[in-house]
Parts: structure tokens; sequence; C-alpha cells
């Protein structure tokens, strides 16, 4: 009887694991498929060549760069922010923070990841963007910067927090030899305890633009739809993913070529982030060995 | 510059004495009824004693009798630990270390520490022991090349890693790790050397080449050593200091402490009856 519990139960552990991987799966599977009935209509070369991006216009193009730019600019502008106020907090936090101060302020940030997006979306269009008006005029309503800002906001925890984990592991015993020699907190900081949790430090750094990459609700509502293939931060700019919402939650007929652009466009920026965390988990794997 | 100072003169103070005149010296490190706290925990209880310069002194004593936390006040290591405060003088070279106005970095690069694991920096070798000059702002490559072999040399690892200096320190055994980390604390050039139980990690060869290194060294530098093994203690150090429970129960010439311990306890400890 008990065996047979026993048996039961490690069957239902192995079920609920084969369904994740089955869903990750279908989802791929689906995704290529209607990728690949996309690019038999359209060559892969146009797709990643044509500076346009108009499949629901009637002279349609179908160029993913314009889409991509708006990624990386919004993408860009969010770490540019996120890393430096999260290197900066990671470190005090390891380094200087007394240990009350740290347990209280590190889940408080990790709140920051908490916040519904829609709502920083809600927050970048009629707080920041109207701010940021009043020191740009030239800025539309809708424009990659605002975007941008909140969206390196939303990921300072991405990287203070596992960040300051990676700092954090670094044995106290090598802080020591470097204060033994006569090193100062700072010089220990960044010449040992830094560059010792550098490969933590660049996996949070991965993850964080991971994460940018594939934030949807802020971008879709406040840097606006139009896709444009431009580095200026001012004007209205269209990403991967605001485009795919703006499909699926239009009246595009199923089936159709529009239709299927966002299964090409999902799988663009699927490889990306694909990419981006199989390095990661590299990045992740080795530094473990390391440290035992 | 105070400490400097002083430490050339007590090379002269060393040229000229011998053993029998050796009780005129003038203690390296001076330490007045010293009382440590960890927040109410007492672990250090009053201690009084100097330390001989370019001698050896062995700190003996069960765990956690305090032997560690004193041995971490010569360089303010303890500073770092939550709920430390500290009571008494303690003065190296006749300046007190306690005092307000010290510079901690000046003192730790006076008062070297090697620590009871190794613990190379994830670094390359040269880089290891080039890292307390580079701190100090020294960049000119051919001073830091021929400090970094002297050190080396000193430590006794040069001709092992000569061909490799731009390994990873990681890459190397547990005892040459050890003697890495001795030649990093060397080049810095301290006058004292803390050294906290440095070979309970290594096997007895290892332990065999930092015991004769410690001999070597005391001609230059004053160390003081903690451990747990007696044998090392009588091997390897010219005073012992036998600590229980926060107190210093007997500090004598380690031959006297070994051959006839004035108090019964310190007897038992060392014969093995506890501890």
């Amino acid at each position: 009887m008990r065996k047979f519990k026993e048996g039961v139960i490690e069957k239902t552990l192995l079920t609920s694991a084969l369904i994740t991987v089955a869903v990750t799966i279908g989802i791929v599977s689906v995704l290529a498929f209607e990728a690949i009935r996309f690019f038999k209509e359209v060559s892969i070369i146009d797709f990643f060549t044509d500076t346009q991006w108009t499949p629901l216009f009637t002279d349609k193009h179908y160029g993913i760069l314009p889409l991509l730019s708006g990624t990386f600019l919004t993408s860009a502008i969010a770490i540019s922010v996120a890393l430096p106020i999260g290197l900066s907090i990671s470190i005090y936090l390891s380094e200087y923070a007394p240990k009350s101060f740290r347990k209280t302020v590190k889940p408080m940030l990790e709140l920051l990841a908490a916040i519904p997006t829609v709502v920083y979306g809600f927050f970048a269009l009629i707080v920041v963007t109207p701010f940021l008006q009043g020191i740009f005029p030239n800025l539309s309503g809708f424009n990659s910067l605002s975007a941008g800002l909140v969206m390196g906001v939303m990921i300072i925890p991405f990287i203070s927090s596992i960040s300051e984990d990676a700092l954090h592991a670094v044995p106290k015993e090598l802080r020591e030899a470097s204060y033994g020699m006569g090193a100062t907190k700072l010089q220990t900081a960044f010449k040992v305890v830094v560059p010792a949790a550098s490969s933590g430090i660049i996996v949070s750094i991965i993850l964080a633009i991971s994460r940018a990459i594939g934030e949807t609700m802020i971008v879709a509502i406040a840097a606006g739809q139009q896709p444009r293939l431009t580095f200026d931060p001012t004007v209205p700019i269209e990403t991967i993913t605001s485009y795919i919402v703006q499909v699926s939650l239009g009246d595009v007929q199923h089936g159709s070529i529009e239709y299927r652009t966002i299964f090409a466009a999902g799988i663009t920026l699927f490889t990306f982030t694909f990419i981006l965390n199989t390095i990661s988990y590299g990045i992740r794997k080795k530094y473990q060995s390391n440290y035992e | 510059m105070e400490i400097v100072a002083t430490r050339n003169t007590i090379k002269t103070v060393e040229n000229t004495t011998n053993m029998e005149s050796e009780e005129c010296q003038k203690p390296k490190i001076s330490i007045k009824n010293v009382k440590v706290w960890y927040d109410d925990f007492q672990a250090i209880k009053g201690i009084s004693m100097d330390i001989k310069p370019n001698a050896v002194t062995a700190f003996i004593g069960p765990s956690g009798c305090g032997k560690s936390t004193f041995l971490r006040l010569f360089n303010r290591m303890n500073d770092y630990v939550d709920g430390f405060s500290m009571e008494g003088k303690i003065k190296i070279d006749g300046s007190n270390i306690y005092k307000k106005k010290i510079h901690v970095e000046e003192l730790r690069k006076e008062v070297g520490m090697v620590f009871q694991k190794p613990n190379p920096f994830p670094k390359s070798i040269f880089e290891n022991v080039a890292y307390g000059l580079k701190i100090q702002g020294i960049t000119d490559k051919k001073l830091l090349a021929s400090r970094v072999e002297k050190a080396l040399r000193q430590a006794d690892l040069w001709e092992e890693v000569k061909n490799d200096l731009k390994k990873s320190a990681l890459a190397l055994s547990g005892g040459q790790q050890q003697r890495l980390c001795i030649a990093r604390t060397l080049a810095v050039e301290p006058s004292i050397i803390l050294m906290d139980e440095p070979t309970s990690a290594l096997d007895p060869i290892s332990t065999a080449k930092i015991e004769d290194l410690i001999f070597e060294l005391k001609e230059k530098y004053t160390i003081i050593i903690v451990t747990h093994n007696m044998q090392q203690a009588s091997r390897i150090s010219d005073y012992t200091a036998f600590f229980y429970l926060g107190e210093l129960v007997e500090y004598n010439k380690t031959n006297t402490i070994f051959t006839k311990p004035e108090k019964k306890h310190t007897e038992n400890y060392i014969t093995g009856r506890f501890g």
C-alpha cells in the first residue's frame, strides 16, 4: 500500500514537471510553425534589411529593424538608468550598510519589481512625460525616453538584488586579507569584492537586459505605436512587444499574413531573450563551481 | 612616520643585544589591562603582557579562550565585528593603536596578518603579491616586479612559481597558497606578522615548510602565532602564552612553559589532559 502511495506521488511530481516542459515545447513550436509560414511569404533577407515595418498598411513592408531599434533604444535607456543605480545600491548594501538596514531595505527594493507594470506605464505616461516636457519642450507625448527611464527604475532590483547576493557571497576572508594589508573599505570593495563577484554581477545585468527587452506594458503605454528606425529618444517609436500587443488586440484576421507577423516578431524576441538567458545560465554555472 | 622611525631604532637594539640582556629589551607590543566584549559577552577579561621584538610568541589555549580575538586586536581586525567593544591600552612601538586619531590603514601596513584558511584573491599570483603595494599607489612596474620577487623569495615560493606568475593563485596547492598569503603580507614590509592558526588547514609537509619559514622570518619580524598544536608551539616559538576563558593564565619562555610550568592548569593543558 505504502509503495503504491509513493508511486502515485512520484508520478504526480513527474507529470507536473513534464507538463511544464510540454507547454514550453508547445509554445516554441507554435511560434516556429507560424513564423515559418510567415517566412514562406516574406523573404528572411527583407525581414532583416528592410527599414520599414508597415504590415498593417496598404504599402506593406516587413522590416523588423524599426521594431528592433525601438526595443534596443528603450532597453538601452533602461539599462543606463538601472546599471549605475543598481550597482551602487548593491555595493552600499553589501559593503557599507549595517546589517539591520540591509535586512529592511533589500526586500523594500525588491518591491519595485512587484509593482504591476501597467502602473509603471501609466506613471510614465501621465507623470514622467509631462515632467520631462518641462525640460525638453520638443518631447512628444509618446516617447522612448520616458518609457526607458521608468523601465530602468523597474529593473533596478534585478541588478541590485542579484548583484548584492553575489557580493555578499564573497568570503569574509578575502575582505579581511585586503583590510589586513592596509586597504580601505572602498579599495577592498572595488579591487577585491566586485572583481570576485563579477560573474554574479554580469548575470544580474544580463537578466535585467533580458527583462527590459521583454517588457511590454510600459512601452506599449508610454512609448507609442509608430515603428520608426531611429535612435532619437524624444519621438514615438514601437518595440517588438508593443507591436505584438497592438496586433493581438486589433481586428486582424486569423491566418492572414498580418496575423503571422506577430509570430515572426515573437520568435525574434524569443531568440534574443533565449540567448541572453543561456549566457547568464552558463556564467552562473561556471561561477558556482568556482566557489565550491 | 613615527612607527618607521622606531622600527629602525629597534633594529639597532637588536644588533647590540644578545640572549642574556633580552629582558631589558623594549617590548614591541605592550598590552595593559585589555578587556573585550562582544555585546554582553566578555571575551577578554583584563590581560596585560609585553610581546618581545624579533621573536616568535605563541598563543595557545582551548577553543573559545579568546586567543584569536586577542590576536586580532593588534591590527584592529575586530573593528568590523558587530557588537565589539574594548577597554585598555595596546601600544606598538610605544604608540597607542586604539587612540582616536590612529590611521588604521597605516597600522595594518605595519602589522600584517596571515589567516587560518589560505585566502588568496581570485587573481593571478603576481597580482596577489602586488596587491598591497598597488593599493599604496605604487605603479612603477619594475619596482612592483622586484618587490614581488623579493616577497616570494622570502616566503620560499619563488622557485615554484617564477614561471607561472600570471596563473591564477587558486590553482596552487593549499600549502603554496598559504605561502603566497605570507608573501603577500611580507610584500607590504610590516614589522609584525600575526598568524591565526596558519597551518591548521595544511598537510604535514606544507606545515613543516611554513614552520621553517617562520623560523627564518623571526630574524626580521616580530611574529605572533595562534596555534592549537602544542608540538608546533614548542617547536617554533620563543615565548608561549596560555589563555583560558579570556584570561592569560601563564606567559613565559616556551622552554619553561613546556618543561616546568608554574600553574597546574597550564600543565594539564599542554600534557593533553583537557582542551
